[in-house]
């Protein structure tokens, strides 16, 4: 059995540490590039929001490096992403690969199949060892979490543009690697600090902005055009407001001991969105809003081309901006998506920002 | 003076306008319905909704703004996140309300009652309790009403599988041709086949065409369910059951000359399931398949001449 799964930023590193801890042999999708996208593309039906194609250009891509199991994910909706194992598999079948499909969510709700249909890929390990390895992956997976999070302070400052991502990435590689819980704690506290350590501009302010929008585009930096990178490199701090940590710990724990988390999101989204619409809609008002009551300069949502639940959102989100005086601006991105022009708007938008602080500025001190 | 309901001519009117008419009305409401869709419903809509918005929700809003301008006391936008269990609408039917109540502007209030059979059976009985309360103090009349509502629905239900589509019923209209020389499946969401404005009149030009036009409306629930259970993973959208279980069993057993699957541009369901249906019948090679994707600039010339081609197509494979 040689395994694959799709890239979601640095969610794959920790899935590839997973699926070689039990001992599989593990053929990870080659890095996201345009021609990955071309293949998706090219393979996916034409109005199928754009994660669903960089998937397929993932599983072609690997495939043809000789797996034979690919591990996805799964839901019970009511958004896109529930079913979209089931076109995959269809159209790779149609491809014509030889290959099986696992998806990790529980069939018809039933948490005990799911058990079932997890055995082949646990068969290697005893249980003492699968449990030791779940408790590394989800350490890992907040390890990178709390990593990333930090870089995203650090890089709004750096003195030398590009330090803070290289120093990132040698730590990331490195959290990667490690085998133990130990080795995990190590190489973090030595990764913050080495953070810490990248030389920083002269102190002066930055402009606060907070990222809303749905799951994998806010995860995987290919698809959001390096969003954060740009931004930071404008000398912007950005917030990110989904990890994965915290999605797992909501979704999964949570909600398993039937506790209901991020109630603040819910409450917060509530006078303009009162329902969960699937996906990450009724967070990304949720979210929109507290951004605004921390003061935030403004919010970016970044939603897939024609994505069901974020057009909803995305529907509400200038009424959240108009009360709460928040810029928001939206980018709905897919494979056509230019870079240049990406940027330019977000350029725009950043002077906006920049501008709307000195006027608040100049107002407060009577100036004007 | 009876309180005047307005309800959008669009999306799920065409599934229970029969029942929602009975509720009001036996409370003592007038409904009032929005006008057959024009241009101009649909331009405000494109103009109130967001740019990738679906086409029936844009028409949606447009079909609001006209009722608002109509001077109706209430409209009815409820929220329908789910009506049986494990299945639910799409996201944007569960975010409806406020994307009328921010989309529209100056609406007259929002009747949003939420309708969640899948997570919330209970809480959705007093739902519909607490919304009949508004018009009568009783409560045995409310469940008068929507014992009366219910026998509508079935009432219509019953005429649809007799053969008719929704606007057949609703409209009165004359329904199939007299003597059919093909059968042909229209599948795609009843909002779109229905309205005759964004359909391009579409019924009537199969019709027109020779064909008897099966919808899957006129298919018993047995079926449906039978030909969805061909999937390997149930599907969690009631429409997308309804489409896809009709694909497959008509693939099987029901003795079509081709399908025509119709999908409206931005609708997220239609792009996944659309294209499996497809694929399921390339691979069967029996039945030809026409695939329009519907959008505000879809051109009607083009739509007939492909509807014209795709009946002949099919009409010459019965002659040989
Ligand atoms: S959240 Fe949006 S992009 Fe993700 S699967 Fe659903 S519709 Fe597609
Ligand atoms: S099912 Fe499709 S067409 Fe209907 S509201 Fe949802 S996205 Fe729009």
């Amino acid at each position: 059995m040689k395994v694959t799964y799709p890239h979601m930023g640095s969610l794959s590193l920790a899935m590839h540490g997973l699926l070689s801890g039990l001992a599989l042999e593990v053929i990870p999708p080659p890095p996201i590039t345009r021609k990955t996208i071309d293949l998706g593309v090219l393979h996916s039906p034409e109005f199928a929001c754009f994660p669903l194609k960089v998937n397929m250009g993932n599983f072609i891509e690997a495939l043809s490096a000789g797996a034979d199991t690919i591990v996805m994910a799964g839901g019970t909706g009511p958004c896109r992403f529930g079913y979209y194992a089931e076109v995959q598999r269809e159209i790779l079948k149609d491809l014509g690969f030889d290959f099986q499909m696992i998806v990790l969510e529980p069939p018809q709700g039933q948490a005990d199949l799911l058990l079932e249909r997890l055995k082949p890929l646990c068969a290697r390990v005893s249980r003492r060892k699968l449990a030791s390895l779940l408790f590394l992956t989800w350490r890992r997976i907040k390890a990178m979490d709390r990593l990333h999070a930090r870089l995203l302070q650090v890089r709004a400052h750096e003195a030398e543009q590009g330090s803070a991502t290289r120093a990132y990435e040698q730590v990331l590689a490195r959290l990667a690697e490690a085998r133990s819980v130990r080795e995990l704690e190590l190489a973090l506290r030595e990764g913050l600090a080495a953070l810490e350590a990248v030389p920083a501009r002269p102190p002066g302010e930055t402009l606060k902005i907070g990222l809303v929008g749905e799951i994998y585009m806010l995860l995987e930096p290919y698809a959001n055009l390096q969003v954060e990178k740009v931004l930071g490199e404008m000398g912007v701090t950005v917030e990110r407001s989904i990890y994965i940590s915290a999605w797992i710990m909501e979704h999964l724990v949570l909600s398993s001991l039937r506790l209901k988390g991020s109630r603040q999101v819910k409450k917060a989204a509530a006078p303009y969105l009162n329902h969960f619409v699937g996906g990450h809609g009724w967070e990304s008002v949720g979210e929109t809003v507290l951004y605004a009551r921390r003061g935030f300069d403004g919010v970016i949502h970044i939603l897939p081309f024609t994505c069901t639940p974020e057009i909803v959102a995305q529907s509400i989100l200038p009424v959240v901006s108009a009360a709460t005086g928040i810029p928001v601006i939206s980018f709905s991105l897919d494979e056509q998506s230019g870079e240049a022009g990406f940027i330019t708007r977000l350029e725009a938008f950043v002077d906006l920002l920049r501008q709307r602080r000195s006027g608040r500025k100049i107002y407060a001190s009577g100036q004007r | 003076m009876p309180l005047k309901i307005g309800i959008p001519r669009a999306l799920l009117y065409y599934h229970y306008y029969p029942a929602w008419k009975t509720f009001f009305e036996t409370l003592g409401a007038e409904v009032v319905l929005s006008a057959q869709t024009t241009k101009s419903i649909l331009d405000t809509g494109v103009r109130l909704a967001v740019d990738e918005a679906c086409l029936p929700v844009k028409l949606y809003l447009g079909h609001l703004a006209d009722l608002r301008d109509k001077g109706v006391d209430f409209v009815f936008v409820p929220r329908m996140v789910s009506v049986e269990k494990k299945r639910y609408l799409c996201p944007k039917f569960l975010g409806l309300p406020e994307m009328a109540r921010f989309g529209v502007g100056d609406l007259p209030g929002l009747l949003d009652t939420e309708i969640n059979v899948h997570q919330k059976y209970r809480e959705t009985r007093s739902n519909i309790h607490a919304l009949g309360r508004r018009f009568t103090r009783a409560p045995w009349r409310v469940s008068h009403a929507l014992r009366e509502a219910k026998k509508a629905q079935a009432a219509y239900e019953t005429a649809l599988r007799s053969g008719r589509t929704p606007r057949d019923v609703l409209d009165g209209q004359a329904g199939q041709s007299k003597d059919p020389k093909i059968r042909v499946a229209l599948l795609g969401h009843s909002y779109n086949l229905n309205d005759p404005f964004i359909s391009m009149n579409l019924i009537e030009r199969l019709r027109e065409q020779g064909a008897q036009v099966i919808t899957s409306e006129m298919l018993r629930p047995q079926d449906i369910c039978r030909g969805a259970a061909c999937l390997q993973k149930d599907i969690f959208w009631t429409l997308g059951k309804d489409l896809m279980g009709a694909a497959f069993h008509l693939l099987d057993n029901g003795g079509i000359d081709g399908l025509v699957l119709v999908a409206s541009f931005g609708c997220g369901p239609d792009s996944l399931l659309c294209e499996l249906v497809e694929r399921a019948y390339r691979r069967d090679r029996r039945v030809p398949v026409l695939f329009l994707t519907l959008d505000e600039h879809t051109g009607e010339a083009g739509i007939v001449t492909r509807v014209e081609a795709f009946c002949d197509m099919l009409l010459w494979r019965r002659a040989i």
